[in-house]
């Protein structure tokens, strides 16, 4: 009995670590099927027959795969840092302050479109921004980039808040102590101790931005694909390697974005 | 950084400060103008034009797209009911519609359970790795969740067509002599959904288990509990409110999901977003796609009411 004990794990539960690796392999073999293929020197996606970089190349000259990737990352940059800029001054207003009436009304609008599907917003925005289009005349990225922002609000407000929160309220109150003013606390110190989480905040919502799929089609006017409705739309016809290139340089993109959050937002001892 | 420390040993002072800032700020006009920004936009881009879908479902549908500034209550009729060509007295239940909506509410069931099924272990084995490495594997399921929904549908559908890497390894193997016809079914769009929303229960469930005692476990095996019994009477009961919150996010982006069953369900298999989607195109019937959008926003708000009271219910027990 005693010798049964001493390799007792109190953790371990029968049947769980195999389910658990089997989900990280589940996981990552599509991924890494995709990676593998897009340097495959043959056409095909299922047969390896050598390495190249052919669809790279391909992928980088082709115009049309160019124009998509600049205007869904410009797109990304753009509405992130609007939504960052916003979300940051309503966490100030809502964050460490005593409650206020219509306090619980931001939340839920600022939740909003963290609960609603996206194609009920997408909808919405078709008709409303249609209605626009036929008044104004006006049919350019503003509307995407109006999208973009509101929907990237809710994840950029997340982790500015969550710094807020663990912020030490004590330092400002010491700042106004030694005759700072209101603009001289904030710049010389809540902004310093508060820009990790800003900088979280504008990560999460330039991956979120680029992750728009439906919005953007509901969106969109003609010859305004993003990467996202590009690829959409291309996996549909005929798939060569070149779209497995694509996707692995963006999938790139998104695994360094991720590690930076994560080593931004990590709590310091 | 010399600054922030000075600052730092007067803190003990400031506490009494904090009375006096806190009547300074007593107006709340500053908050309402700091939040006005994104306040705008939200309006703006967000919730103000759910407002319009709800009208828009009561009007009449032009011929050409749009609407006529018309009251009818047709669409939200179309959406159960069709009436017979013929004789417009006949009316019978709207199959076509209702079986999409029924295959949405299933798959949306279905993938909640399979997720459960993997990521409840999943999120076990994470909590129980050393600290060190526990960052790790976290970082190891949340880089897909960050990754394009369409990327990762595009890897599934790699994996499951009838070239791709399962058909391919069956042939080669000689255990299937023509391929398995996996794409454009329910079960595609089933596989594919899993795939892609399985962070979304892995996550709070750890959450929830990081913050189980493990000495309670201790304490059930020294009562001689087996490991079943541990698990179904102290892992379970404490990370239930993980699991529900869990099975509430994989739920939501299930049903209203889009873009898996548009790649992996083909034409024929749509769930209710393609439906709406092809309202706004093909179909020509903008009241019907407002309507139906709702139809998936009453369906949406039910599962997150139920979520607010088992949770509200949760924590009345803890307290009483």
């Amino acid at each position: 009995m005693a010798r049964a004990r001493r390799n007792f794990s109190i953790t371990a539960l029968p049947g769980f670590a195999s389910i658990a690796v089997l989900t990280f392999v589940l996981l990552y073999v599509p991924i890494a099927t995709l990676v593998v293929f897009s340097f495959n020197e043959a056409a095909s996606m299922s047969r390896w027959q050598g390495f190249s970089l052919q669809w790279y190349q391909a992928a980088f000259e082709n115009r049309q795969v160019r124009d998509v990737s600049i205007r869904a990352l410009g797109l990304a940059v753009t509405a992130s840092a609007i939504a960052t800029f916003a979300a940051t001054l309503a966490a100030l207003a809502t964050t460490r302050t005593a409650k206020f009436p219509g306090q619980t009304m931001i939340y839920a609008l600022v939740n909003q479109p963290l609960m609603v599907p996206e194609v009920v917003t997408g909808t919405a925005l078709l008709i409303f921004f249609a209605g626009i289009k036929v008044s104004t005349g006006y049919t350019g990225m503003g509307y995407l980039v109006a999208a973009h922002s509101a929907f990237c609000i809710p994840f950029a407000y997340l982790p500015i808040r969550a710094r807020l929160q663990t912020m030490d309220l004590t330092l400002e109150r010491a700042a106004a102590d030694l005759y700072a003013n209101h603009f001289q606390t904030f710049r010389y110190v809540t902004l310093p101790l508060l820009l990790p989480g800003v900088l979280a905040g504008f990560m999460l919502g330039f991956v979120i931005s680029l992750d728009t799929v439906v919005i953007t089609e509901f969106v969109k006017s003609a010859g305004q694909d993003t990467l996202a409705t590009y690829m959409l739309g291309q996996i549909r016809r005929t798939v060569t390697p070149e779209m497995n290139a694509i996707a692995t340089l963006f999938l790139l993109l998104s695994a360094v974005v991720v590690v930076l959050f994560f080593i931004v937002s990590r709590k310091r001892p | 950084m010399a600054v922030t420390q000075h600052i730092d040993t007067t803190g003990a002072q400031a506490g009494a400060d904090m009375a006096a800032l806190t009547a300074e700020r007593e107006s709340h006009g500053w908050k309402w103008l700091l939040s006005l920004p994104a306040l705008t936009i939200l309006v703006f881009a967000a919730s103000g034009p759910l407002l319009i879908v709800l009208i828009y479902s009561v009007l009449t549908p032009a011929e050409y797209g749009g609407v006529v500034w018309e009251l009818s209550g047709r669409a939200w009729f179309q959406v159960f009911f069709r009436r017979d060509i013929f004789d417009p007295d006949e009316v019978t239940l709207n199959w076509s519609h209702l079986s999409v909506l029924w295959r949405s509410v299933s798959l949306a069931f279905q993938t909640t359970v399979i997720c459960a099924i993997l990521g409840f272990p999943t999120a076990w084995f994470i909590s129980t790795r050393p600290p060190g490495q526990r960052e790790i594997w976290l970082l190891l399921i949340t880089i897909p969740f960050w990754t394009n929904l369409v990327i990762r549908t595009f890897a599934i559908q790699e994996v499951i067509r009838n070239q791709g890497v399962i058909n391919s390894l069956l042939m080669n193997l000689n255990i299937i002599h023509s391929p398995i016809q996996m794409m454009y079914t329910d079960f595609a769009i089933l596989v594919g959904m899993a795939y892609v929303f399985l962070p979304l229960m892995v996550l709070p469930v750890f959450a929830a288990m990081d913050k189980l005692d493990t000495r309670l476990l201790e304490a059930g095996y020294d009562l001689y509990a087996s490991r079943w019994e541990v698990l179904r009477r102290i892992v379970f009961p404490l990370v239930r409110p993980g699991f529900i919150a869990g099975s509430i996010l994989v739920f939501i982006p299930s049903i209203g999901s889009y873009v898996t069953p548009r790649l992996l369900g083909g034409g024929r298999n749509m769930m209710l977003s393609n439906l709406i989607e092809l309202q706004f195109g093909q179909g020509r019937n903008w009241p019907l796609g407002a309507a139906l959008a709702l139809t998936l926003l009453v369906i949406v708000l039910v599962a997150l009411v139920f979520y607010l009271r088992t949770i509200g219910g949760d924590e009345d027990k803890q307290h009483g």
